[in-house]
């Protein structure tokens, strides 16, 4: 449809004006502001001890978290996929509940099931497990909110691939578990792959649920999203900013890597 | 060899296969000829074991198969859309079959490039499937199939995906291919062209039953029934006769069982002269005749002549209800 | 199938029982005081309307960015392409303190938006950005360029193409992509609760009010507010998937 020249200007001039308005100025801006006081004063806030355990706590989030929905998001696409069971459809429709709920009713949810006075929370403190406000309830918030993002994307892949590779696989006379691992999971790597860095950056940014849970005791249960909050209500604005900077900085690096991924993923 | 015995598959409310009994001689060459949705391509996948039937039996050598998984039966198959391993190279793909199996890299190495020379891809070994053109990815499967030393080779619409004169080149191939290997084989195919110029042995199957097995002559010149006749080769209707286009003879003069018709069209096609006649009751008629033949009669549009059944060898059926007649 | 319900029984829908339960706890009429106090009731009015004006906008900008990026062609394109995603990317909380620090008191511009409802707005407009852009644009890409050719050809101006050719195909894509913007919008949290400064009956949504109930031990009262969220999400989410499915069948 041929669009005069001054409708495709004025659209394109409409586009770019909100999305510089709303996305490019404000963390121009952050970063601006971060380094306006010198690289330096960014580089103690960000070595100085709490921001450091924030920053350890976060990676630890994302590497226990992102592990073990990759492996459950693999299966489970398997399963939805290539299952002959009943409830397909229904597993389906629940795995994207994480979509729907706040992050901070992920936080109550978790405290009311591991709380002290939760469904599991006192039998679990009795045996010296704690969970809420300490790293374990933290985890299992991220593992909540990052859970869809690689069975959406390997649910796709899975259905584009068919199933003529696996019954040649199998005609070749290898078994169940040789045809995964030599046959479907290399079909699959791009959608695998792609999800793994969704995950990786819903894990590193949650704030919300793991704010519930984590009783925000600094130094010890902040993740670094915390830590921005934290630090910004301390009126320590460099220190905000400087966290902010990061964890921007880390989300443009999610960015290009998806770019870089997603051709490779609409290939397979 | 392979022997089919009473087998039925049904998807919900659809029966693909009623009660099918199939005997494929030891080492031979057989086609499954049949339409669309005939149940060709599922009764090749029991026999694969890519499918289970919901009753009778399927037996490879002698032994019986019906509950043993695909991948102890040693069959090879081969698909209508290659289904390569993409991120594989050739030689990968057709080591598949021995790595899985766990044989020595020598071994490997020695058979796969036995296979990739009997199918003429030796200098691709190190390519990719996405590299490749149709018809030596196809050649690919073949080799891949074969390495793991299979009992039965079955291929499904192996040539479907192919352009015309590809297929032709691979049909010869695969009649050679199976020459030099000696394998029992089963293809399927809707092509009758196909089946009766590169199998031994025809089946014809439709809608979920055999309807008749046998050489490709046999098929031709004895067929069990109207569908039969009218898959296998050309026919046209005389009344209620159904017979091959080139078994009717014209004359200038009436005579006994002759018909009078009325010349619409002469079309010289290459080897063969097509007329066109209408029936004295109005239906239409097409007789096909050599060129000589064409020659002597001198036809032109709006001529009357008389036209009549002439046999060689082959029956003609009153086409009309269930009942299978030879008229001779 | 057995592990794989096991484990999404454990991590999602256990919790989730567990927040439907303690709101009954005290009985549904306990549950129903605390919506419907004067607080719980204005967060709740507060979200409902300005995710509902930032879903609207969002289905006009988001199809207008999503028209560019298909069939517009400029320098730097790619590069905006990767853009839209930032939100996606970016934590909640990093979100919030940019757009702060730019159209805060603090900023460089006359104007503040922190403590009052644009602000809320503005928050919830760049979480919820990439939601339209991302499921129209696909839809626009398989358009087939020839049906609007022959429109064209029989005499249609380019505002008619637009209304009777392409937008009713793009319609259940703009749908799907309003729920998700929606759903995401009333529960948005991080991004709030910097810019917004919280004021009750002003600034506060419902998810900061959820959060507050908790940390002054009024868990009961927050699980209740906290199921509202819930089923409104969930109902506009299965809403809007029956209602793009029966449009999807109309247009054919």
């Amino acid at each position: 449809m041929r669009v005069s020249r001054g409708m495709r200007l004025s659209l394109r001039t409409i586009a770019l004006g909100y999305l510089l308005l709303l996305l490019a100025l404000p963390v121009g801006f952050v970063f601006y502001k971060t380094f306006d006081k010198g690289l330096g004063a960014v580089w103690d806030a960000l070595t100085s001890d709490n921001a450091i355990s924030a920053i350890k706590l976060t990676l630890l989030m994302v590497a226990v978290a992102v592990p073990l929905n990759t492996a459950f998001g693999v299966l489970a696409a398997l399963v939805i996929v290539r299952g002959r069971v009943r409830g397909k459809a229904l597993l389906n429709a629940l795995i994207d509940l994480p979509f729907a709920v706040s992050p901070v009713v992920v936080g109550l949810a978790l405290y009311l099931l591991y709380g002290r006075q939760g469904w599991f929370g006192s039998w679990l403190l009795d045996h010296g497990i704690q969970v809420i406000f300490s790293t374990p309830g933290m985890i299992l918030a991220t593992v909540f909110v990052s859970l869809p993002f690689v069975v959406r994307e390997v649910i796709p892949v899975l259905r584009e691939i068919g199933t003529g590779q696996e019954e040649a696989a199998a005609t070749l006379g290898a078994s169940a578990w040789q045809t995964f691992w030599r046959i479907t999971l290399p079909a699959i790597r791009w959608g695998v792959l792609y999800g793994v860095v969704l995950t990786t950056a819903r894990a590193l940014g949650e704030f919300g649920a793991v704010s519930v849970v984590s009783g925000k005791i600094l130094g010890s249960t902040d993740t670094l999203p915390v830590y921005v909050q934290n630090r910004f209500e301390a009126f320590d604005l460099t220190g905000a900013y400087a966290a902010s900077a990061m964890l921007a900085l880390i989300a443009l690096a999610t960015l290009l890597l998806m770019t870089k991924l997603q051709p490779k993923e609409a290939r397979t | 060899m392979i022997d089919l015995s009473d087998v039925t598959k049904r998807y919900d409310d659809f029966t693909a296969l009623h009660d099918v009994s199939l005997h494929v001689p030891a080492g031979s060459l057989t086609a499954l000829l049949g339409p669309s949705g005939s149940g060709k391509s599922t009764l090749l996948r029991v026999i694969a074991g890519l499918e289970a039937p919901d009753s009778g039996t399927v037996s490879i050598d002698g032994e019986d198969a019906t509950r043993v998984p695909a991948r102890r039966r040693g069959v090879g198959f081969v698909f209508q859309h290659y289904a390569a391993f993409k991120h594989m190279t050739v030689r990968a793909n057709v080591a598949f079959g021995l790595k899985v199996r766990r044989r020595a890299k020598a071994d490997v190495r020695a058979r796969v490039d036995e296979l990739l020379a009997l199918v003429h891809l030796d200098g691709l070994a190190d390519r990719y499937p996405s590299q490749l053109s149709g018809g030596q990815r196809q050649r690919m499967a073949l080799a891949r199939a074969l390495a793991p030393g299979p009992r039965v080779l079955l291929l499904d619409e192996p040539f479907g995906a192919l352009d015309a004169q590809v297929r032709e080149e691979l049909r010869v191939w695969l009649r050679r291919l199976h020459e030099e290997v000696h394998v029992t084989t089963v293809f399927v195919t809707h092509d009758q062209e196909e089946a009766m110029d590169v199998a031994e042995q025809v089946a014809v199957i439709s809608e979920g039953r055999i309807q008749q097995v046998g050489t490709p002559r046999d098929l031709y010149e004895h067929p069990a029934n109207d569908f039969v006749m009218g898959f296998i080769g050309p026919v046209t209707r005389l009344g209620d006769t159904v017979v091959r286009p080139h078994d009717v003879a014209i004359v200038d003069e009436p005579g006994p069982g002759t018909r009078e018709a009325l010349v619409e069209r002469v079309a010289h096609l290459s080897f063969e002269v097509r007329v066109e006649l209408t029936l004295d009751d109005g239906r239409d008629v097409w007789v096909q005749l050599t060129r000589a033949q064409a020659a002597e009669l001198e036809l032109e549009p709006g001529q009357i002549v008389w036209i009549r059944p002439s046999y060689s060898n082959a029956g003609a059926f009153q086409a009309a209800g269930s009942a299978l007649s030879v008229a001779t | 199938m057995g592990i794989v319900t096991l484990y999404l029984s454990v991590i999602v829908l256990l919790p989730l029982a567990a927040v439907f339960a303690k709101a009954g706890e005290h009985g549904l009429s306990a549950g129903w005081d605390v919506i419907t106090s004067k607080e719980a009731l204005s967060t709740l009015e507060l979200t409902l309307v300005v995710s509902l004006v930032v879903t609207a906008i969002n289905a006009v900008i988001g199809t207008v960015i999503a028209w560019v990026l298909v069939r517009d062609r400029f320098p730097g394109q790619g590069i905006v392409n990767a853009i839209i995603d930032l939100p996606f990317a970016l934590p909640t909380i990093v979100a919030g303190l940019t757009l702060l620090t730019l159209y805060g008191s603090r900023g460089p511009f006359g104007f503040s938006v922190a403590y009052t409802r644009i602000g809320v707005a503005v928050a919830l407009l760049f979480v919820t950005l990439p939601f339209v852009v991302r499921t129209v644009q696909p839809v626009l890409m398989e358009l087939d360029p020839e049906a609007e050719e022959a429109a064209a050809s029989l005499g249609a101006g380019s505002f008619t193409i637009v209304r009777r050719i392409i937008l009713p195909n793009l319609v259940p894509a703009i749908l799907a992509g309003v729920a998700l913007s929606f759903a995401r919008a009333i529960g948005e949290f991080g991004s709030v609760v910097l810019i917004s400064g919280n004021l009750p009956f002003k600034t506060e949504v419902t998810s900061v009010y959820i959060f507050g109930q908790i940390e002054s031990g009024g868990v009961s009262g927050a699980a209740a507010v906290a199921v509202v969220l819930l089923l409104v999400a969930l109902l506009v989410l299965t809403g809007i998937n029956l209602l793009s499915r029966w449009s999807l069948r109309h247009a054919r």
